[in-house]
Order: C-alpha cells, then sequence, then structure tokens
C-alpha cells in the first residue's frame, strides 16, 4: 500500500480507491441500509397515515368516534407540516442532541439517523399516500361494500394495493432521494457516505478527487435502485396476456373442452 | 300471497340537501319477485337501489329484512349487504385482482369459507355465466359484456337473497347487451329475487313478473309488466313509454 499521494487527477482517484475503497464502500453500505430501512418504515408510516386520513366520517357516527378520528387526523396534519416544513439536517441534529442531553440513554448516531429518515420520509408518503388513496376509483369501493366488506377489508384488499401500485414510482422517487440526502446525516456523524468522503478528503487535501468519487458511487446507487424499482413495478402489473383455462376440472366435466388451448394466449 | 316478503321498503326517502329524490317510497320484495323499474333519467331508479342496499344511507323510513329494520344501529350492515348482491351499471370489478378473485374474496373475507369452497363456488357461478375460461384474467383485459358478466358471478358467488341490477347494460356496446341479459333472464327462470333496473324496456316486459314506473322520486305506477306496458294508468306512464317506443 503506497502512502504517498501522486500528482494529476486520475492517479490520485486512482490513489484514494486503491488505498480507501472499502472505506467508501462501508459508507455507501450505511448509505444504504439507512436509505433502505428508512424508506421501508417511512412508507409504513405513511401508508398508516394516509389510511387514517381518509377514514370517512359521517353524521350518524357516534361522537365519541368522531372525536378520536378528528384528533389523530389533527395530529397528523401538525406532523406532517411540520416535517416536511424544516430540513432534515436541522432535524437530525435536534433529535440527536436533544436526546443525548435530555436523556441517559446513549443513542448511536446511526440508530438516530434511522428514526430521523423514517419519520421524515413518512411525513412525505402519508400525502402520497392520502392522494393515491383518493385517486382510486369510487367504484372500487362500492363493489367492495356492495358484497358486505368492512371499511378496514376494503381499504386492506381492493384499495390499499391498487393505491401502492399506484405511487410506486413516488416511493421509488424516495427512495433515491433519500439515497442522497442521508448524507445530511454526516453532520452527527452517522458514517455514512458523505461523512467518509469528507474524512479522507481531510487526510490528504484531495476533495475533488475524493467527492468525484463519492459522487460516482451515489450515482451508482441511485441508477440501480431505480432499474430495480422499475423491475418490481412490472412484476406487480403481472403478465400482459392470460391463459384461457380450459384444463379445468370443472369445464372438462360440463363439456366445454372446446375452447382454445392452454397455450393460446388471449 | 302468503309468502313473506324478503325485503319491506316503507316510506323511504332520500334527500340530498333540499334536493328531494326519494318522496315516500313504498313496496315489499317477495321471493322469486322479478321487478323491474323504469323511469326517466333523474327520477331517482338508482338512489332507490343504493337506499335498499345501504350505500346511501335512507333519510327517512324504514328497509325490513325479514322482519327486521337493517338501518336500526343494532343490526349490521355488512351482514346484510352480503345478502343483496348489486350489479353496477360501471361493473366496479376489483382491478387488482383476476376474474377468479374477484369471486372469491367477498366468499372468504366475508363469508369466512375456506379458499377451496370459495373457488368451487366462484367456478361454479362463473362457468354458470359463460366466463370460466377466463378465471386468470384481469378485468382490464376483458370486455365489457364479459366484465358485466363476472360482477354478475361475483355477486351470485355470495349467494345472496336477492340481486339488484342498476342499468347492468347501459354502459356496453350494443352487440354486448345481448350476452348480459341472456344471463340476467336465465337467472329468472330459475327463480332469482331480482331488482331490474333498466331501459330495455322489452326485456323488462319478458323477464319481470312486476314493474316499477317511478316518476320525480314517487311510484308512479306499479303492476304487472302487462298493465304497465299495454295498459298504463298514469298519463306520465303513457308519456314515457311513447317517448321510449319512438325511439
Ligand atoms: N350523491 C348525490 N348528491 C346529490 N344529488 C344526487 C346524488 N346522487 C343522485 N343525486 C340526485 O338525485 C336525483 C336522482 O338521481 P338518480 O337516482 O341517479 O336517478 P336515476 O337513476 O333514475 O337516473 C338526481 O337529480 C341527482 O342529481
Ligand atoms: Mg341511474
Amino acid at each position: 500500500m503506497s502512502t504517498t499521494l501522486p500528482e494529476g487527477f486520475l492517479p490520485k482517484v486512482l490513489f484514494l480507491a486503491e488505498n480507501y475503497g472499502p472505506a467508501y464502500l462501508d459508507g455507501a453500505k450505511w448509505t444504504l441500509i439507512i436509505a433502505l430501512i428508512g424508506t421501508l418504515v417511512g412508507c409504513l408510516i405513511g401508508f398508516v397515515c394516509g389510511v387514517i386520513q381518509t377514514i370517512p366520517i359521517d353524521k350518524n357516527d357516534n361522537i365519541c368516534k368522531r372525536c378520536i378520528v378528528g384528533l389523530a387526523k389533527a395530529i397528523l396534519t401538525v406532523y406532517v407540516e411540520v416535517f416536511r416544513g424544516t430540513p432534515m439536517m436541522v432535524q437530525a441534529m435536534l433529535f440527536y442532541f436533544g436526546f443525548i442531553q435530555y436523556t441517559s440513554y446513549r443513542i448511536s448516531p446511526i440508530m438516530a439517523g434511522l428514526i430521523v429518515v423514517s419519520i421524515n420520509t413518512g411525513a412525505y408518503m402519508a400525502e402520497t399516500m392520502r392522494g393515491g388513496i383518493f385517486s382510486i376509483d369510487k367504484g372500487q369501493t362500492e363493489g367492495a361494500k356492495a358484497i358486505g366488506m368492512t371499511h378496514f377489508q376494503t381499504m386492506l384488499y381492493v384499495i390499499l394495493p391498487q393505491a401502492i401500485r399506484n405511487i410506486m414510482p413516488q416511493i421509488g422517487n424516495n427512495l433515491i432521494i433519500n439515497i442522497k440526502d442521508t448524507s445530511v446525516l454526516s453532520v452527527i456523524s452517522v458514517t455514512e457516505l458523505m461523512f467518509t468522503g469528507k474524512s479522507v478528503a481531510g487526510t490528504y487535501y484531495t476533495s475533488f478527487e475524493s467527492f468525484t468519487i463519492v459522487c460516482a458511487i451515489y450515482l451508482t446507487m441511485t441508477l440501480v435502485c431505480s432499474r430495480l424499482l422499475r423491475l418490481v413495478e412490472r412484476r406487480i402489473d403481472g403478465a400482459d396476456s392470460y391463459d384461457l383455462a380450459t384444463t379445468d376440472t370443472l369445464a372438462h366435466t360440463s363439456g366445454m373442452t372446446n375452447y382454445p388451448k392452454p397455450s393460446d394466449k388471449y | 300471497m302468503t309468502q313473506k316478503p324478503i325485503l319491506e321498503i316503507r316510506h323511504l326517502q332520500k334527500s340530498f340537501g333540499k334536493n328531494n329524490v326519494l318522496k315516500d317510497i313504498d313496496f315489499n320484495i317477495y321471493p322469486g319477485d322479478v321487478t323491474s323499474i323504469i323511469g326517466a333519467s333523474g327520477s331517482g331508479k338508482s338512489t332507490l337501489l343504493r337506499c335498499i342496499n345501504v350505500l346511501e344511507t335512507p333519510t327517512g323510513g324504514e328497509i325490513l329484512h325479514n322482519g327486521a329494520n337493517i338501518l336500526d344501529k343494532k343490526n349490521k350492515i355488512t351482514d346484510y349487504r352480503a345478502k343483496v348482491g348489486m350489479v353496477f351499471q360501471s361493473f366496479n370489478l376489483f382491478n387488482n385482482m383476476t376474474v377468479l378473485e374477484n369471486c372469491t374474496i367477498g366468499v372468504t373475507k366475508v363469508l369466512k369459507k375456506d379458499q377451496a369452497t370459495a373457488e368451487q363456488l366462484a367456478k361454479q357461478y362463473l362457468e354458470r355465466v359463460g366466463m370460466l375460461p377466463y378465471i386468470k384474467a384481469k378485468p382490464s383485459q376483458i370486455s365489457g359484456g364479459q366484465k358485466q358478466r363476472v360482477a354478475i358471478a361475483r355477486a351470485l358467488a355470495m349467494q345472496p337473497e336477492v340481486l339488484l341490477f342498476d342499468e347492468p347494460t347501459s354502459a356496453l356496446d350494443p352487440e354486448m347487451v345481448g350476452e348480459v341479459l341472456d344471463v340476467i333472464r336465465s337467472l329468472a327462470q330459475e327463480g332469482m329475487t331480482m331488482i331490474i333496473v333498466t331501459h330495455e324496456m322489452a326485456f323488462a316486459r319478458d323477464v319481470s313478473t312486476r314493474t316499477i314506473f317511478m316518476d320525480r322520486g314517487v311510484i308512479a305506477e306499479d303492476g304487472s309488466p302487462d298493465q304497465i306496458f299495454k295498459n298504463p294508468q298514469n298519463p306520465r306512464t303513457r308519456e314515457f313509454l311513447s317517448r321510449f317506443m319512438n325511439n
């Protein structure tokens, strides 16, 4: 392992990559972990908030239910506005330093980062989810109600699967934003990619070269993630065509064997 | 008639704000009745059907199901709805499910039957409407007439006591109307209790045991199809029918 810094842009980049490759990758690993878990937990928070915000209240419901639901909706509105209206960097500092100063629990920076990213994403996803639920045709709800489904069942089996499919692009968007925005967690010393980049840059006074590497790794991660999400979307959509079912026993016993072979695509 | 009615609609009223859409609707549905409801657009036919399965909450009156008022808070609306099937003008199939899943979901989740039983029931009724070969298709992959037949199978799989149809063929291309009407006609022949809102006058006359003419939120005339179509008493009925026959 050579320790003297060579001259020139490319040699410097190669030098850093060779000597600090594992450090960069470790930073990238934490970036990915925080972004993925934060997006996942954030989505769950957002789904729950979105569902609560779309609970219908009508005049016939009892006072108790109306109060609880009304209060929950008000709290959620405050949550969404506060977390969308302040920078995540500030949220991270408030949360981390507040926690350290006012509790005896020594929270790790990574844990604090995870929590902040999750809650922040949740605020954005709550709004997205609310929009996603409202965008589903009212006929879907009526079809479900008409066969006797409860509001909860209607949501779970009919509305949410469609709403989530429709907001998949925004979920992907949020993941990519989170991969990039976890960089602000370096202010609370989370050892993610940005933090690593800064440390290496400081060691050799090679800011430009170090951040070139950081930039390339961020871009690789976001590109790979957006491609993967595209694949997931296509999986959810299922096949473009379907097989006509003729191997079915019921069909045979009832003499419906003159339909096209199963291999015939519609 | 010595039979007990399945549904008794008593002084049913519904208003949207100041707009009184249903004014004192009164009628009974007996097992095996095929009741067609005709009337001009905006006369309240859809609202009546939607009140009957409480998709709209009536603002007055009672709906008795086997003698019990279903608007009473003690009665579970979801249990009642499971017994009253509804077929919509716009199909309202679940877009995220296959044809088969559309027909099994209510059976497993609402009636709490096991998956195998649900599939067997679903397939039985899908075969009944000629859609068994399409069990793997998604709603977006089949035609309007096929969607409506699946919607009928979905309602039938719940084994309802009454089936409500709200203009089941109005959203269909003309060449697909027949296939849906044929299914409904065969259900009528089997003695299925149905209430059918329709603009297909010839069909209503042939298939129903009773016809109700609605006009501006009231039942203007109520009788046998022969009576209503051949010898209407109310001038409004005559006017409505003559407009229809001329088209
Ligand atoms: N959700 C609603 N809010 C307000 N008015 C409504 C609503 N649904 C129906 N109406 C009104 O009720 C009247 C009857 O409508 P509808 O029952 O759909 O008539 P039909 O099915 O006979 O054409 C119409 O004047 C319509 O504008
Ligand atoms: Mg209507």
